[in-house]
């Protein structure tokens, strides 16, 4: 699938560049200025303040929270070059993107793909719009690593389908409307017999419990399917396709979970201005520290580099058609760095970096300490750095399979 | 790999063509065996020179095609995967200094010489065994210029200086007060302290203040364009090594342990690769050039410094032989490293340029 390439008009760009200084000025709430995306992650459910819900809703009209997505099912319609000067002007303006979540990051761009045109219509709308939290249904407790070994039954019933069995580490299962499964509908296949289904979280049957974390956390469920109903038409792809469809949504999992989805972030907070509140500087406003500042410049320039790879994999991967076969570099790379920067604040602030409660701690000192706790996830969930390692040496490299 | 325009892909693959079959590794070996201290083939370098290569960044109505950095990194890539002795580096990092420092006289007169392959150039800026601009001691009095630089890549075939003084960047020739000691490396190519005693000097006075920085920037992109192509290079060939060498009745790809390594090397590759595209995006943008063009060096040093050594490990016993061609890029990439730049330099450099 050919897309167009991003043709070059500077004239055209610049005129772009305008409309959106003037949409930011219209829309983006003064108030919010440099707050994150509180729909991006799954740390807890979001009371949003009007400011945020206003903010919402002007992005998700335009569909710019999905700026490169087709126009007629919500999106933006951009080319990749618009889509990276609206980042830099939201940059600009102290502005972030209020859609967002699993279904923008890996649900939406799947079913793009692999959806009818009835199934991109009901569900591709919302997400545009962030009305709607969707949350994976992919692990189980003996299919790790092993996804395919996955034993959670579809049964074919005629009209619908019967699913019971179990899920483990559903992020954001409590707060989620919906969930993309991948259920076994064929138990003669370990492969073939997987497909790709759509659950109501309000279905009869379904049970979320909460797990807690190292990090004091509770992000991520177990789910329980007990005679759950589930209508035909929310089968995505054929019977026994999840697999290649799952797999697809995996790339695009690994792509954002690397940490380096989008530029803007390239503008946050580094990791030299925390050194400076931190740590004593000499007469020059040098890191008095000669040790800890060249260790911190040579994370800075390695993060750097992580940074412009995801950009090359954003931008090959549109102009390609497709994913970039390096997302399973971004995320054996971006989620190492992540820790290697967590450890290094901690290193960083000493005790002060090392709070759990109480007094004596900024609520910044206190939240990352449980992000470095967390932090230590990224390295095993959406496929530990070790199966990257497979996937990269076999289907990137073309290694044989080890005996 | 950067997302290339119709006449960047068409440039790549000629100049891949070219390397792959006119200049592969065993034509620098021809090289080295000649004994020549110029080290590099003035035919083969004719022919780049024909194809447009010395003149990518030069603009047209000074005789060159104005292709951009991008397209002028491309073919230093390919060059460097085939470790191809020229001057074409170099040349291009004179005539960058000559653009944005030169008169309308200055580049009138070179530009169209260098980017016909007519005239080689090359910086002479360091004047100790480490990189190191803020000491500069070579200094002008009355249009002459006297100092000693301590080791300048390409420099006995070199037909123009660009010698950075204590007040600026000149223009020197060959010829009169210049003189050369050859300080053979270990990579094999043109290395030489040069001594100007007086010699007569053309000041580059358009450029301003930051001048030798900016030429600094790009002889650090363009030198870590050869760099990837030797760690891609270096990859490679290892690659098919594993996926063909047996052992313990086992083709020796098929162990997890190398598998994983390569695996590291790959997404090292990758931090290199985008390291460097985007040094060469930001002068072509115009944006950034400063800060891009340490991460592409500091990359560069980092990731090739890692490719070469675990190229020779992963071929084992075959690698350390003269014989095989991975040997040579470890000594090449040595030589690149301690160049415009180590990585303690770069760090302390990012360090102090971002502000702590």
């Amino acid at each position: 699938m050919a897309t167009q390439p991003d043709v070059k008009a500077p004239g055209a760009d610049d005129a772009f560049r305008e409309e959106v200084r003037q949409f930011l000025a219209d829309n983006f709430p003064p108030e919010l200025k440099g707050k994150g995306n509180a729909l991006a992650g799954v740390d807890g459910p979001t009371q949003e303040s009007d400011a945020q819900r206003k903010w919402r809703e002007a992005m998700g009209e335009r569909g710019w929270g999905t700026p490169t997505w087709p126009r007629e099912y919500g999106g933006g319609g951009l080319t990749r070059r618009q889509a990276r000067i609206l980042d830099e002007e939201m940059a600009r303006a102290g502005a972030y993107n209020p859609i967002g979540g699993m279904g923008v990051m890996m649900f939406g761009p799947t079913l793009l793909e692999y959806g009818s045109e009835a199934q991109k219509k009901e569900h591709i709308p919302p997400i545009c719009r962030g009305e709607i939290r969707w949350c994976q249904g992919y692990s189980e407790p003996n299919a790790g690593s092993d996804l395919a070994n996955l034993q959670t039954t579809a049964e074919d019933k005629g009209d619908h389908y019967l699913v019971n069995g179990q899920k483990t580490w559903t992020s954001g299962g409590q707060w989620a409307d919906k969930c993309f499964c991948l259920v076994r509908t064929d138990k003669s296949d370990k492969h073939r017999g997987i497909s790709f289904l759509l659950i109501d979280m309000d279905a009869p049957g379904v049970e979320v419990r909460p797990i807690q974390m190292i990090s004091g956390m509770s992000p991520f469920c177990e789910t329980f399917f007990t005679d759950v109903k589930v209508p035909k038409e929310n089968l995505v792809g054929e019977e026994g396709q999840g697999w290649t469809i799952g797999k697809r949504l995996l790339q695009h999992e690994r792509t954002n979970l690397s940490g380096g989805g989008s530029l803007a972030r390239m503008m946050g907070a580094s990791l030299s201005d925390l050194a400076k509140k931190y740590l004593e500087t000499d007469e020059s406003g040098a890191i008095a520290d000669k040790v800890l500042r060249d260790r911190i410049a040579d994370f800075e320039i390695r993060w750097s580099a992580f940074l412009l790879t995801a950009r090359r994999a954003a931008e090959e991967s549109k102009a390609a058609g497709g994913v970039s076969e390096i997302s399973s570099v971004l995320k054996k790379l971006g989620t190492k760095l992540g820790q290697e920067r967590a450890e290094l604040m901690i290193e960083i602030m000493g005790f002060q970096g090392l709070g759990w409660e109480g007094e004596g701690f900024s609520e910044a000192e206190l939240a990352g300490v449980r992000a470095w706790l967390f932090g230590k996830a990224t390295t095993i969930y959406g496929g530990s750095t070790e199966i990257q390692n497979n996937i990269i040496a076999k289907r990137v490299l073309g290694m044989l399979d080890h005996q | 790999m950067a997302v290339l325009n119709e006449e960047q892909e068409m440039l790549r693959d000629m100049a891949r063509e070219w390397a792959t079959n006119e200049s592969p590794v065993a034509a620098f070996r021809k090289v080295r065996a000649s004994g020549d201290p110029e080290a590099f083939d003035r035919d083969a370098y004719g022919a780049m020179a024909q194809m447009g290569w010395s003149g990518i960044i030069v603009p047209e109505e000074h005789g060159g095609s104005d292709f951009g950095w991008l397209s002028a990194g491309l073919v230093v890539e390919e060059l460097g995967k085939t470790l191809t002795a020229s001057p074409l580096v170099a040349t291009t990092l004179a005539a960058a200094a000559i653009v944005l420092g030169g008169s309308d006289e200055q580049k009138a007169k070179w530009l169209p010489r260098l980017a016909s392959g007519e005239t080689i150039g090359t910086l002479a800026i360091d004047e100790g065994p480490r990189h190191d601009p803020a000491k500069l001691s070579a200094s002008v009095a009355g249009g002459k210029l006297s100092g000693t630089k301590a080791f300048v890549h390409e420099a006995h075939g070199a037909d123009l200086f660009v010698v950075a003084a204590a007040n600026g960047l000149y223009l020197v020739e060959k010829g009169d007060g210049v003189s050369l000691a050859t300080r053979k490396l270990t990579d094999q190519r043109s290395h030489a302290q040069v001594t100007f005693d007086a010699a007569p000097a053309d000041r580059l006075d358009s450029g301003g203040d930051s001048l030798l920085d900016d030429v600094l920037d790009r002889a650090r992109i363009l030198t870590a364009c050869e760099m990837l192509g030797m760690a891609q290079a270096v990859f490679d060939m290892t690659l098919d090594y594993l996926k063909q060498r047996v052992q313990f009745n086992q083709v020796l790809a098929t162990f997890q342990a190398l598998q994983h390594r390569m695996a590291d090397l790959f997404g090292n590759l990758a931090m290199m690769r985008s390291a460097v595209e985007g040094g060469l995006q930001a002068l072509d943008s115009g944006f950034g050039i400063a800060r891009a063009a340490t991460i592409a060096k500091a990359e560069a040093n980092r990731v090739l410094h890692t490719m070469s050594r675990e190229g020779i490990q992963l071929h084992g016993g075959i690698g350390m032989t003269d014989e095989y061609d991975v040997g040579f890029y470890l000594k090449r990439a040595r030589v690149l490293e301690t160049s415009w730049g180590g990585t303690a330099y770069l760090r302390d450099h990012f360090a102090g340029t971002s502000g702590y």
